[in-house]
């Protein structure tokens, strides 16, 4: 869906310079500076349409105070005063690291982040492994079969990979792999005990893949991967589609470069030319394709989390949503905001190291 | 002299048309079968009510209740859900919301985004600087999540049909304004360079005129590309709204990703029925308009026309060749 506006954001900010060095340096810079206005202009942006629905404490408990317990409330936590205030001193506090506490539970919300981060981290990871097996190795054969059979069907994969929503592909895997066959299970993270287990481990990650595996209890370490089998591949086959149209389109068109020509004449056989000589130019852009799906990821990881339970950042998103806590969906929407802003400037760091063109 | 030169836009440039009947029987094929879906996807959003056994929030039929997790039968051919509603009615009527969502962030995204891309393209300036600093920032954030936000202040989550539709609808258009604005934006800095925009200048053309004229009208053949995209991220962040209960009511409209959500407990305990049908509707509408959108992007995209041979010189023999094989 991005193969249309795959121009990387900020590229024109800088004027072009004369030493190389300086140029890299300051087109850097310039572009490390920019993470600021975005995150800022997001977390605005959410903080002013939540409060346009009115303040968080009446919104979690409006209907089970009394007015003057609500007011005591109110004025306890500083959400009578004026929203020009408020909204500065929420800048101050989110610059100082400090997103406030839950409304709902009193929990500081950098805790809810902490706890519920990893999760959401290793199931991206999942997703992200699935997206490359599956995405890179198929576009290969589609770009290699040209207009024929194989690329027709595997084309069809991937633009049904898009068209299915994230939480469907998640169902339609539960219900036939988990329900009907019963070989996976259906969700969560891992299995009752195998949670209370890893969580009372000396020192824990998060990450219950890395728990397990530094327990040494095989069992636990299955029944981790057990469970990431569906979520990861239903977030996966998301990301792979995308990455199979990119590498198919780019191998086309190293495919009929000079270069593949002059190998061909040269008489290099047709899965080394295809394997070797053309598939490497051809990945450079997925690591920057990559790093724009963050976001899509994020926004998928939502639903996922929602269809099999994966207790993560999207799943206590939806949570703290349906219960009206605004400064932990604040707090939650401020991270993700942050991430894709910095995983864009990464993006454009390896472009711009990969393509000296980029810069100028 | 400068009318001469201003060509109209079509919806498919001749050139388009050429290289479609040049294209590889993948491409045609690719390009019907979206084209079929499309047709039919909107047909029975028009037509739904004449489709639909039931309303989409009937419950009982001449005084009979229809009847909880029914197994499919004559009277319900695709059962009823939880709540008692008949799924191939209220899959039918889904089209109908679809449509509205697709529409709705259509215009919310299409006008905005293309009047900025034209003043900041053409005026340039600080304007130009802002604009573009500000769809960079919007540009990368997944709209699900704006569209949770929306549908929270619009009507509190709590959802009618015109809150449901104007959450996702403005959601959409936060992350795809940036989007055509790019675009048009790029087209019109290149656009404006030309001779004749300089011609009607030089003839004394108001700003206004000359903007929306010659520039506007020679900047935006690219645009039905991102139409198809727009309209599949349409129902999409609609349907994922709905799947996480921010959408739109069951009695105020039939909402495909709502119908999904009520079945994630029939998943559970092996009811096939009441989630299949929404969600294979979802598929089908997406798969006709990517489809669509692809293929067109295929055939607008010198790098994927189809060229036969090895060498240059077979390429050029090649060009004709691929017109004839079927």
């Amino acid at each position: 869906m991005s193969a249309l506006t795959q121009d990387t954001p900020g590229a024109v900010a800088t004027p072009a310079d004369g030493a190389a060095g300086y140029g890299l340096a300051r087109y850097l810079v310039v572009r490390f500076l920019l993470i600021i206005p975005t995150v800022f202009i997001l977390v605005s942006l959410v903080f002013f349409l939540m409060r346009a629905t009115g303040d968080p404490i009446s919104a979690a408990f409006g209907d089970r105070l009394t007015p003057d317990q609500l007011q005591a409330k109110l004025h306890q936590a500083g959400y009578d005063r004026p929203l020009l205030t408020q909204y500065l001193d929420y800048l101050k506090s989110l610059a100082t690291g400090d997103f406030g506490r839950t409304v709902t539970d009193n929990e500081p919300v950098t805790h809810v982040l902490g706890t519920y981060g990893a999760a959401t981290v290793e199931l991206a990871c999942y997703a992200l492994l699935v997206a490359l097996a599956v995405g890179v190795p198929l576009g290969m054969v589609a770009a290699t079969y040209r207009d024929r059979a194989p690329d027709a069907a595997l084309r069809l994969f991937a633009v049904l990979t898009y068209a299915t929503p994230v939480f469907f592909a998640g169902l339609l895997l539960k219900l036939v792999f988990a329900i009907q066959l019963g070989w996976l299970p259906a969700s969560g993270r891992a299995s009752t005990d195998v949670q209370l287990f890893l969580q009372n481990q000396t020192s824990t990650t998060g990450f219950y893949l890395v728990d397990a595996i530094r327990s040494g209890d095989g069992a636990a370490v299955a029944d981790v991967l057990e469970h990431a089998v569906l979520p990861g591949v239903a977030l996966g086959l998301l990301v792979a589609g995308i990455l199979l149209r990119l590498v198919r389109t780019n191998l086309i068109g190293t495919l009929g470069a000079d270069y593949v020509e002059a190998a061909r004449s040269r008489g290099v056989a047709p899965f080394r030319l295809v394997t070797r000589h053309a598939t490497r130019p051809a990945l450079i852009p997925v690591v920057t394709v990559l790093g724009l799906q963050v976001a899509g990821l994020l926004g998928g990881a939502v639903l996922t989390e929602t269809t099999f339970e994966w207790k993560g950042l999207g799943y206590e998103l939806a949570h703290y949503l349906t219960v009206r806590d605004f400064p932990a969906v604040q707090g939650i929407v401020a991270l993700f905001a942050v991430v894709v802003a910095v995983t864009n400037f990464l993006v454009d760091v390896v472009a711009a190291l990969i393509d000296p063109r980029v810069r100028y | 002299m400068a009318q001469l030169l201003v060509r109209r836009p079509t919806l498919l440039p001749d050139r388009l048309r050429a290289r479609l009947r040049t294209g590889g029987p993948v491409q045609r094929a690719m390009l019907l079968t979206g084209a079929l879906l499309t047709v039919l996807f909107v047909l029975t959003a028009l037509l739904g009510p004449l489709l639909a056994p039931y309303g989409y929030a009937q419950l009982q039929d001449g005084g009979r209740l229809f009847g909880s997790q029914q197994h499919p039968s004559g009277a319900h051919p695709l059962g009823t859900t939880i709540a008692g509603y008949d799924v191939l009615s209220r899959t039918v009527w889904g089209a109908r919301t679809a449509l509205e969502i697709i529409l709705a962030a259509l215009l919310l995204s299409v006008v905005p985004g293309t009047v900025l891309g034209l003043a900041s393209g053409y005026l340039g300036g600080r304007l130009d600087r802002l604009l573009v600093g500000l769809a960079d920032a919007l540009y990368a954030f997944p709209p699900l999540l704006l569209a949770i936000v929306m549908s929270i202040v619009i009507s509190g989550g709590q959802s009618s049909l015109v809150g449901g539709l104007g959450a996702a609808a403005c959601s959409v258009a936060v992350a795809f304004v940036p989007q055509y604005f790019r675009v048009v934006r790029a087209e019109v800095t290149r656009v404006k360079a030309e001779p004749f925009v300089d011609a009607a200048r030089v003839i004394g053309t108001g700003t206004w005129r000359i903007m929306f004229r010659h520039v506007l009208r020679n900047s935006v053949r690219t645009l039905p590309l991102i139409f198809t995209i727009n309209a599949s991220e349409a129902i999409l962040t609609l349907a994922g709204l709905g799947f996480l209960g921010f959408g739109i009511e069951p009695n105020s409209a039939s909402e495909w990703g709502y119908d999904l959500n009520r079945s994630v407990a029939d998943v559970t305990s092996g009811l096939w029925w009441t989630a299949i049908p929404p969600g294979l509707a979802i598929v089908l509408t997406v798969l006709g308009t990517t489809l669509l959108g692809e293929s067109l992007t295929d055939l607008a995209d010198p790098r994927l026309r189809r060229r036969g041979g090895t060498s240059t010189k077979a390429t050029a023999t090649a060009t004709d060749g691929g017109a004839d094989d079927d």
